[in-house]
């Protein structure tokens, strides 16, 4: 197909090559350009002309176009600009015009869930993308992430007469139970997260590839099912049930975020934010304060000592050991970090939904946050938020609307979300076949692809 | 034996996969300093014998005693800590890593930074960072890779890869160094280059070599001292002059009748 684009193109004097010969500037002026053709010519009558629309694609173009790497601090503009469209959301997502197709932008709600999934995605990125463990039970962690807020910040100790209140804001008076403020939630969640991941780990990981994912596999059902069952363990053993999850009627309600009346009435910081007038912007900010510090932890440790260790695990596990790579330890670091990152959006998003139930924990869960570490393609941290944000807004918001513009067109009445694995599984193969590296592939992978590797036997049978 | 003189030593070193007995009660020393070649038919077991020095395999019976410390069964990493570096016969580099990052896992166990000042990024990690690329490039200039230290390894020919693979070995700041038939594949002039470059190791970087190697030339022209292998004994063990003449060597390369030529002539 390509062939016949440049042999078209060729007919009018342009060659790939003299093509690939411009500045990568004009290149991007170019597909720029191209887009905002289409968008006027084929767009515009059908949907109408909106200067809301019009001011945006300039914003995207003034970001994209210029060679920005050449100036100093200049590979910061990017990622700040993304980062300021994303704080300043709330104040101009009402101005947005609807899209075609899948008509209106993110809620906020929406666009809050989806730098939790960033977070998780980035997670999961640490053991499969960095490290190459295929890791299928990733849902533990968000599993213990959640309970861990649900029980530190909840009545749920009430039913045990356990009463504490150490920072814990938005409690009805009277209520018992254990409420720690949430932040501090967050630290122990992403430990005890944490330490789930080297026990995890400590018997599982001396397995190699398929192995690993089955026994991991195995773990995210335990998970489904201890979540369910738990509002009675070990009966007999006990004498009594130990209601850990409070089964299937989870566990209800979690303590919202907020920083108490001292820090409110000294620094002006919110009080609780589930009561403040802009709640929903004070969740996304934090998610997205959340994701800076996943994000900068994530850069730091792909360019260390423990980073290249992984890679070189991925690589070839024996030359790794080899050269002094203790094996296990860095293997349980990369489940021990994944899992952190992993808590913590656990936790979070459980204090945003204000409930932990069961049916949050199922196994589908783990392949979902797969989906969106190879869709953006596995050790590029930029791909992967990409990956995790366009999944998670697909899951809660996309799919529906697509398939609200589909039945209202072709006067059809179907339920697509109930597709939405179908679609997940559409877009995989897709990007399997024309993008096998992920949406933004990571610098060694571009690499790997686009020059090859020379053809070499696979195993020493000698040494393995 | 003064404990001192020997670096490496193995006291009935067995290993049996199954019914086979791939390395049968060798023992075996490697004075400090010297070049030894290991040299063997195909299948002599010369590989499998490596991969119990350096810990891949662990072994039926026997010990392995390195530099005063019995590392017998001991895991890989923990051998290469001690002071063992290899490279493999059939190259293993870590494909998607630049020749430099290759170098820098070689210094994997030599570096202090833990995670949360690799996170936090103290100066004192960042001087350590910067020493340790410093120290790679000159270590890929040794090995004659300068210019190559951003390039992916798999993009690098087959001779650059080689000597990556040493460079890399020499990363983890080895006592001695074990090469795995380092000159398979290379044709006569880079073979002789590899051989100077092998005896310029020893002289100025204070290495012990241990060497796997066929090509006899190479063999003949190194070593202090040949050992060879044959069905997973050692046939014989001396200086090169010793090896050549020795008649179960001969039966052991070129078959019964040849050693009985020879013995004739």
């Amino acid at each position: 197909m390509s062939e016949r684009f440049w042999a078209a193109l060729a007919r009018v004097g342009w060659t790939e090559v003299r093509w690939r010969g411009l500045p990568s500037w004009q290149r991007r002026a170019v597909k720029m350009g191209v887009v905002g053709l289409v968008a006027v010519v084929v767009l515009a009558p059908l949907y109408g002309f909106d200067a809301a629309a019009y001011l945006a694609f300039l914003t995207v173009a003034a970001i994209y176009v210029p060679d920005w790497g050449r100036f100093r601090f200049g590979r910061l503009v990017l990622p700040a600009a993304v980062l300021a469209l994303c704080v300043a959301y709330p104040y101009y997502l009402g101005s947005m015009p609807k899209l075609p197709i899948f008509k209106a932008f993110p809620t906020m709600t929406t666009a809050f869930t989806m730098t939790i999934f960033v977070m998780m995605a980035l997670g999961l990125n640490i053991v499969v993308g960095y490290a190459g463990l295929l890791d299928l039970g990733y849902v533990a962690f968000y599993a213990i992430g959640a309970y861990t807020v649900a029980w530190l910040a909840s009545p749920q100790a009430e039913r045990y007469n356990w009463s504490v209140n150490i920072g814990g804001v938005g409690v009805p008076p009277g209520l018992g139970g254990i409420h720690i403020s949430i932040w501090l939630v967050l630290i122990g969640a992403a430990c005890l997260a944490a330490l789930a991941g080297v026990v995890i780990g400590l018997p599982t990981l001396r397995l190699r590839g398929d192995y690993l994912a089955i026994v991991t596999l195995g773990f995210g059902e335990i998970v489904g099912v201890v979540a369910t069952n738990g509002d009675c363990l070990f009966p007999k053993l006990v004498g009594h049930c130990v209601n850990l999850t409070n089964g299937s009627q989870g566990i209800n309600p979690i303590d919202p975020p907020g920083f108490g009346h001292w820090l409110h009435d000294h620094l002006g910081l919110p009080v609780d934010f589930l009561s403040a007038s802009n709640s929903l912007n004070l969740f996304l900010w934090a998610g997205i304060a959340l994701c800076l510090f996943v994000i900068y932890c994530s850069l730091r440790l792909r360019d260390s000592k423990l980073g290249r260790a992984w890679v070189a695990i991925r690589e070839d596990e024996t030359a790794a050991a080899a050269m002094g790579v203790p094996l296990m330890r860095t293997k349980t670091w990369a489940y021990a970090i994944g899992a952190f990152m992993g808590g913590i959006a656990g936790a979070f998003l459980k204090s945003e939904q204000g409930g932990a139930f069961n049916t949050d924990f199922a196994f589908s869960f783990s392949i979902f946050v797969l989906c969106m570490v190879i869709l953006g393609g596995m050790g590029s941290i930029w791909g992967v938020i990409l990956g995790g944000a366009f999944l998670a807004y697909l899951n809660i918001e996309g799919i529906a609307n697509f398939g609200g513009w589909y039945n209202a067109t072709f006067h059809q009445n179907k339920d697509f979300t109930a597709y939405s694995y179908g679609v997940y599984g559409l877009i995989l193969v897709l990007v399997m076949l024309f993008r096998p590296a992920g949406l933004v592939p990571s610098a060694r992978a571009k690499a790997e692809f686009e020059l090859g590797v020379e053809d070499q036997p696979l195993m020493d049978a000698r040494t393995t | 034996m003064s404990a001192d003189g020997v670096l490496l030593q193995t006291d009935a070193l067995r290993k049996e996969f199954g019914g086979l007995v791939a390395v049968n009660d060798v023992d075996f020393t490697i004075p400090r300093g010297a070049i030894v070649s290991l040299i063997g038919p195909n299948g002599a077991g010369k590989t499998t014998f490596f991969n119990m020095i350096t810990g891949v395999y662990k072994p039926t019976s026997g010990r392995v005693v390195f530099d005063g410390t019995d590392v017998t069964g001991k895991p890989p990493h923990y051998v290469t800590e001690r002071g063992i570096g290899r490279t493999f016969q059939n190259i293993r580099l870590f494909k998607e890593m630049t020749a430099l990052e290759n170098v820098l896992v070689g210094m994997h166990a030599r570096l202090k930074g833990g995670i949360v000042r690799s996170i936090a990024r103290t100066p004192g990690l960042r001087r350590e960072e910067r020493e340790a690329k410093e120290r790679a490039r000159e270590l890929l200039a040794l090995c004659a890779l300068t210019g190559r230290a951003n390039r992916y390894a798999h993009s690098l020919p087959y001779g650059d890869q080689r000597r990556l693979e040493v460079a890399r070995a020499l990363a983890t700041a080895p006592k001695l160094l074990l090469l795995d038939e380092p000159t398979a594949g290379m044709n006569p002039q880079e073979t002789a280059e590899f051989t100077g470059f092998v005896q310029r190791l020893r002289t100025e970087q204070e290495l012990t070599v241990l060497l796997i190697e066929h090509d006899m030339k190479v063999v003949m022209g190194v070593s202090d001292r040949v050992t060879v292998l044959d069905y997973g004994e050692k046939i014989a063990e001396g200086t090169p002059k010793d090896v050549q003449g020795n008649a179960r060597v001969v039966e052991a390369y070129l078959g019964k009748a040849a050693a009985a030529a020879m013995a004739g002539t």
